[in-house]
C-alpha cells in the first residue's frame, strides 16, 4: 500500500501562519483511509521525518511572494525546487524549501510531493487568518482531496 | 569618522526572528545592539483569566522546538503554590521529558543550525551535498529524541500528556525500552559527535562571563534545583525577582534581564550549567569532554557547541538510566488541590534557565503570569560578545564579517521569538 501524506504547516497563535494547519483541520475525516493527515509546526526537521515515511506527499503551508493575499499556489516539488525566495518569510529557522531541498539531497523526497501554498497578508501573533485566506481554505482542502484521491490504489 | 554598520536583516539557522545592529565608528565596535520580538509577553496576556491546568498546554505553543521547558516550569510552578511534591517514578519521566527535549533541540543546532558555521557552509542544506553523512547522522539524534517524546509526552512536539500533579497517563515500560533502543545508538553517535565538533577551529575568544544555572545536589539539573552562579549566587527560585531585573531597551521589543545588584549581564544556557555542574555529568558525558580537551568550566562561546555535545551525551545516557529504573507508576498523577498564592518556577530549557512566576486565585485561576525566556536573559551578553570579539575582525571582507556576527549569535541557539524567524542583521560603518 503506498504510503501518502496530507503535511498541514504553520504555526496556529501566528495570524496566516496558521494556513496549513487550518486546511488539515478541515480535511479531518474528508481523506480515504491509505491517507495519512499530519500538522506540523514548521520546523525543518520534522518535516523531513514526515516526507521520509512517505511514498506521495502533499505540503500545505502558508507563503510570501509579492502576490495578493490568499492567492493559491501548487508547485510539483518533486519535479523541481521551490522558488526559494517566496520562502524566506516561512516562520522557522530552516525552511520548508530548504526542507524539500534537503530531502531530495538525501534521497528522502517522496517520488511525488505536491505543495499548496497561500499568499499571507499577517503574522501578528494571537491573530485570526485574515479573510482571504479563510476564503482559500476550502479550495485548497478539495484540491488536496481530489490530488490524494488521484493517488488512492483505486487508481493505481 | 570612519563609520560602519554591519545589519543582518535576515539572520538565518536562528530559531526565531529578530535584527542585529552593530554601529563602527574609527574602527571599533561602539555598539551592537540585537532586537527580538519575542512572544512570552503575548502568552503572558493570554494566560490571565485561564485555569491553572490549561497552563502547561498553553505555554507548550510559545516554542516549538522547546515546549517542554515552557510547560514544565509552569507545571513546576503551579505546584509550588498549591503546595504540592511530586517524586518517584512521576518525577523521573519528567527528567525523561527532558531529555527527549534536550537532544532534539541540541541535535538540531548542533548538526543542521550551528556546524556550518565552522565548516564554511552557508546552511544544512550546503553541507549535506558534501556530507550527507553527517547530516543523516544529526537527524537519526533528532529522531531518537523525537521518539522519546512521542512516547511520553504523546507527541513529537508540543507535548499534550503533561499536567499539574504528573501526567494524564505514565507510560508502558515496553514502549520506553523500545525508545531505550534507539537512544543508546543515538548516544553512540553522540560520543561521536563529541569527538567531531572537537576537532572544529575555533576563535580563541573568552569573557569572564557571570554563570547562571540550576544546580541540584546529585544530579545535573534539568528541572529542580537553586538558581546559582559562578560568583556565589546560590537561591531559590522564589528569590529570583531580587536578584534579577527586566529592563525595555528601546532597540528590543524583548525584555532583557539584567543583575538587579550592579546591572550586569549574565549567561544561561549550556556554557553555564557545564560549568556549574560538571561533577554531575554522568561518567561517560565526563569523559567525553576530557577527550575533548574541554576543562570543566569553559568561557568560549564558540565552543558552546562542543559543551551541547557533551549535554547530547549525558541526555542519551540520563534517559537511558531512567528507562532501566522505569517501573510504571499505579497512578499517573498526585492528587492536586487548588490554593490562592503565587507560584514560582524555574528548569533548565536546552538554551538556558527559564522562570515562570503565577498569581492564582483560590481555584486555580490564573490572576497574573510572567515568563522569562532564556534568550532574554542572554541577550545583554550577546551584546557585550559582539561589542568584545567584532573588533578583531572588522579589517575582514563583509561578508566574512557579516558571518562571524551571525555565529556570534548562534552560539547562544537563541530562540529569537520561538515562533517566527529570521534576524536582520545590520552593519552600521557610517
Amino acid at each position: 500500500m503506498p504510503r501518502v501524506v496530507v503535511i498541514g504547516i504553520g504555526n496556529r497563535d501566528r495570524g496566516d501562519d496558521a494556513f496549513g494547519r487550518v486546511v488539515a483541520a478541515r480535511l479531518r475525516g474528508r481523506l480515504s483511509g491509505h491517507v495519512s493527515l499530519i500538522e506540523v509546526d514548521g520546523e525543518a526537521t520534522a518535516l523531513l521525518d514526515c516526507l521520509g515515511e512517505a511514498d506521495s506527499a502533499i505540503v500545505i503551508d502558508a507563503a510570501v511572494s509579492g502576490s495578493d493575499p490568499g492567492e493559491i499556489h501548487r508547485f510539483d516539488a518533486a519535479r523541481e525546487p521551490l522558488p526559494a525566495a517566496q520562502y524566506s518569510l516561512s516562520t522557522h529557522g530552516f525552511g520548508i524549501a530548504e526542507a524539500l531541498e534537503l530531502a531530495r539531497t538525501l534521497g528522502t523526497l517522496p517520488g511525488r510531493c505536491i505543495v499548496y501554498t497561500a499568499e499571507a497578508r499577517s503574522f501578528e501573533l494571537g491573530a485570526p487568518l485574515s479573510p482571504e485566506l479563510v476564503l482559500a481554505v476550502e479550495e485548497v482542502a478539495a484540491r488536496v482531496i481530489a490530488d490524494a484521491d488521484q493517488w488512492s490504489p483505486a487508481h493505481a | 569618522m570612519a563609520r560602519k554598520t554591519i545589519k543582518v536583516d535576515n539572520l538565518a539557522r536562528v530559531e526565531g526572528e529578530g535584527a542585529l545592529t552593530v554601529v563602527i565608528r574609527d574602527n571599533r565596535v561602539q555598539s551592537a545592539e540585537l532586537r527580538i520580538f519575542e512572544p512570552p509577553r503575548f502568552f503572558e496576556a493570554f494566560l490571565r483569566g485561564r485555569a491553572y491546568s490549561e497552563a502547561p498546554d498553553i505555554t507548550a505553543r510559545i516554542c516549538g522546538i522547546c515546549p517542554v521547558a515552557y510547560q514544565m516550569s509552569s507545571v513546576h510552578a503551579m505546584e509550588d503554590a498549591f503546595g504540592i511534591a511530586v517524586g518517584g517514578q512521576l518525577r523521573a519521566l519528567r527528567r525523561l521529558l527532558y531529555c527527549g527535549e534536550w537532544i532534539e533541540s541540541h541535535g538540531l543546532h548542533v548538526y543542521m543550525l550551528h556546524a556550518p558555521d565552522f565548516l564554511g557552509y552557508e546552511g544544512a542544506l550546503e553541507m549535506a551535498k558534501d556530507h550527507a553523512d553527517v547530516v543523516k547522522r544529526g537527524l537519526a539524534l533528532k529522531k531518537a529524541g523525537n521518539g522519546l517524546m512521542t512516547v511520553i509526552g504523546g507527541r513529537e512536539v508540543h507535548p499534550i500528556n503533561v499536567r499539574v500533579g504528573g501526567f494524564y497517563k505514565a507510560p508502558l515500560k515496553r514502549d520506553l525500552v523500545e525508545a531505550a533502543e534507539a537512544l543508546k545508538r543515538a548516544r553512540d553517535i553522540a560520543v561521536d559527535t563529541v569527538r567531531w565538533v572537537a576537532g572544529f577551529d575555533f576563535p580563541d575568544c573568552t569573557r569572564d562571563y557571570e554563570l547562571v544555572s540550576l544546580q541540584h545536589p546529585d544530579e545535573y539539573p534539568f528541572n529542580e534545583g537553586h538558581i546559582v552562579s559562578n560568583r556565589g549566587l546560590d537561591i531559590t527560585a522564589h528569590e529570583y525577582d531580587q536578584h534579577f531585573g527586566e529592563q525595555h531597551v528601546p532597540h528590543s521589543n524583548a525584555l532583557q534581564s539584567r543583575k538587579r545588584d550592579d546591572g550586569g549581564a549574565y549567561l544561561v544556557g549550556p556554557l553555564a550549567r557545564y560549568g556549574l555542574n560538571f561533577e554531575r555529568l554522568s561518567p561517560l558525558a565526563k569523559e567525553a569532554a576530557r577527550s575533548a580537551g574541554l576543562r570543566p568550566v569553559c568561557m568560549n562561546p564558540y565552543q558552546s557547541i562542543v559543551v551541547r555535545a557533551v549535554e547530547l551525551v549525558y541526555a542519551c545516557d540520563e534517559a537511558i538510566r531512567i528507562i532501566e529504573a522505569y517501573e510504571r507508576p499505579e497512578q499517573p498523577l498526585v492528587p492536586v488541590v487548588p490554593r490562592a498564592g503565587i507560584g514560582y518556577g524555574a528548569t533548565e530549557a536546552p538554551r538556558g534557565m527559564i522562570y515562570h512566576c503565577y498569581h492564582l486565585d483560590h481555584d486555580g485561576t490564573i490572576l497574573n503570569a510572567k515568563i522569562i525566556p532564556p534568550t532574554s536573559q542572554n541577550q545583554a551578553t550577546i551584546e557585550e560578545d559582539l561589542t568584545a570579539f567584532v573588533n578583531a575582525w572588522l579589517d575582514l571582507p563583509e561578508t566574512a564579517l557579516r558571518h562571524r556576527c551571525e555565529q556570534t549569535v548562534r552560539n547562544y541557539d537563541p530562540c529569537i521569538s520561538c515562533a517566527t524567524h529570521f534576524l536582520d542583521l545590520r552593519l552600521d560603518r557610517g
